[in-house]
């Protein structure tokens, strides 16, 4: 057999299982809305972990991560300043939303504004925000996917196909098995994901440079100024590295899909007790590091800094071991992928559709439309990636900006009885506004800061001061069955 | 409203934001080398691996207070 051929095979036999676990994963389990979003309430610790480290590892940490290590040097720690921060945020949240989650009967982020506020048009305004930035999320995803499967098979499968084919798999998936499937399938993803990077990872420094220290040392001596702040950028000093790891610890648990995932776990211990071991695993990401730092020297002057990773790999496997990573990739796009479009069609479904125009329509009703706008929200994702939209990444950077302004609503929400539905409604809207204006009229980093914290710093204080105005609406969730 | 997390579980939480974001102009640095690491990549590392024990610690204050809490209703304390 030709070797790319074999690295073909193993891709597709991957591929396949990955599959095939997740559309077993709903056999003979009746898909409500219960089941298909927060699993019945059933996740252990592990399965909790699985499907948070599902989501967290996504293209942007196999590409994005070795990619910014190659282009743009020592700013890309704040990637392990920030994933590992982020558990300890959620600590501090994720148990208490869960037990709020589990007294009020809340499946989705935008259910929680709409109860602890009392307000329909809040919550169809945190749904559809949530929506908004979930799209160029996903369409990052699916680009990762089509660059992996297109360079790990060594051609024979387009970047096309891969991305038509992948996502095709995944909202079928998700469409019958829902967030089950999603847990089930990062068992196989993380099993791989953690070989390849540790091979990766220990394996190329060996053998180009032999080992981390000669690796290092080779890089500081054609490159000075490249592993220490700002590194070649001009831009991503000190105060940068402050306001981002700030803004972005602070964000992960708001994307509405890491949110509503804490929603599956059995407990409210069972978060706690994930949120002190998850730290361990952004282990995992300074080995992707390696591959980046490697290939600066390895296979220097690309022009895309994101296909270092691959480039290197194929320098220094066979072809089979590419395969490995090509599938591993491929499901690691997969997975998030598949949380993407679960989260985003509940949220359109349930928290905008029905309130908004369809006021009678039943949970079964909603449960249907979800699984139906799974698919189109998959379609139009595909769509935009295959258009080959080129300001991805500014994209996403507004993303994050954007999802981390639902944080003053929700901890002000859980913690100060006084937060009320105006304050943190006009927040909410100076903050995205801000954000949108700052990023797109491209005065980010503002001042040096990250432009989606100056407009978090705006939010908070605008919720706060209208709620301390506002005297007699006091909102808050009904006592009913509330413990 | 949800019982708040304790003072001390808080302050556990914020040891890592000190050691891993406030720190940074005084760990971002080249030299010294360790185990072949540059020192702001090594000092991350470090911390990574020193996060869980503060959240260890924290786990154990907020599971106290849990305890005191269930316990307390039932002899009127708290």
């Amino acid at each position: 057999m030709s070797p790319s051929a074999t690295a073909l095979l193993i891709i597709l036999a991957i591929v396949g299982l990955g599959s095939f676990i997740g559309f077993r994963a709903g056999v003979n389990r009746r898909m409500d809305l219960e089941q298909w979003t927060v699993a019945g309430r059933g996740f252990g610790v592990v399965l909790v972990w699985l499907l948070m480290a599902g989501e967290v590892y996504t293209t942007f940490s196999f590409l994005g991560a070795s990619g910014w290590a190659y282009s743009r040097g020592g700013p890309t720690l704040y990637i392990l300043a920030y994933l590992t921060l982020a558990y300890v945020v959620s600590f501090y949240i994720l148990p208490q939303l869960w037990e709020t989650a589990r007294a009020q009967g809340l499946q989705t982020q935008s259910d929680y504004f709409e109860r602890r506020y009392r307000s329909k048009v809040l919550a169809a305004l945190v749904a559809a925000v949530g929506v908004v930035f979930i799209v160029p999320y996903l369409q990052l995803q699916l680009k990762g996917m089509g660059i992996i499967v297109e360079v790990a098979s060594f051609s024979q499968i387009n970047h096309t196909a891969a991305m038509v084919i992948g996502g095709a798999l995944v909202a079928g998936f998700v469409f019958t098995s829902g967030v089950r499937a999603v847990a089930l399938v990062s068992v196989l993803k993380d099993v791989l994901l953690l070989g390849a990077a540790l091979v990766i990872g220990l394996a190329i420094p060996y053998h180009w440079f032999g080992g981390f220290g000669p690796m290092f040392r080779a890089i500081i001596r054609a490159h000075p100024t490249h592993l220490t702040m700002p590194g070649p950028t001009h831009t991503m000093g000190h105060a940068w590295f402050i306001s981002t790891v700030l803004l972005t610890s602070l964000g992960v648990y708001m994307w509405p899909h890491n949110f509503g995932a804490s929603f599956t776990a059995k407990s409210s211990d069972t978060l706690r007790r994930n949120a002190v071991i998850m730290p361990l695993y952004t282990l995992l990401l300074p080995l992707i590091f390696f591959a980046g730092f490697a290939a600066l020297l390895v296979v220097p002057g690309l022009k895309d800094g994101d296909l270092s990773l691959l480039t290197v790999v194929q320098r220094t496997f066979p072809p089979w071991f590419l395969g490995v990573v090509g599938g591993a990739g491929a499901l690691t796009a997969m997975v998030p992928s598949a949380i993407l479009i679960l989260t985003g069609s509940t949220l359109f479904a349930k928290n905008f559709f029905r309130p908004l125009f369809a006021p009678t329509m039943s949970d079964d009703g909603v449960a249907k439309l979800a699984k139906v706008a799974s698919v189109v929200l998959m379609a139009i994702a595909l769509l935009f990636a295959l258009s080959g939209a080129r300001t991805i990444v500014a994209l996403l950077l507004l993303g994050y900006a954007g999802v981390t302004q639902f944080f003053p609503g929700v901890v002000l929400g859980l913690y100060w009885g006084r937060a009320s539905r105006s304050g943190v409604f006009s927040g909410l809207v100076v903050g995205i506004v801000t954000v949108a204006f700052l990023i797109l009229s491209r005065r980010d980093p503002f001042m040096g800061l990250n432009a989606g914290f100056v407009a978090l710093i705006l939010n908070f204080f605008v919720a706060i001061t209208i709620s301390l105005k506002t005297k007699s609406n006091q909102p808050g969730f009904e006592k009913s069955g509330h413990t | 409203m949800v019982r708040k997390p304790t003072w001390p579980a808080l302050l556990l939480g914020l040891i890592p934001f000190v050691g891993m974001c406030f720190t940074v102009p005084l760990w971002d640095r080249i030299h010294p080398f360790v185990a072949g690491f540059p020192f702001n990549l090594f000092w991350l590392m470090l911390w990574i691996l020193l996060t869980p024990l503060c959240l260890w610690g924290a786990y154990q204050f907020e599971k106290r207070a849990d305890s005191h809490q269930s316990g307390g209703r039932q002899s009127g304390a708290r």
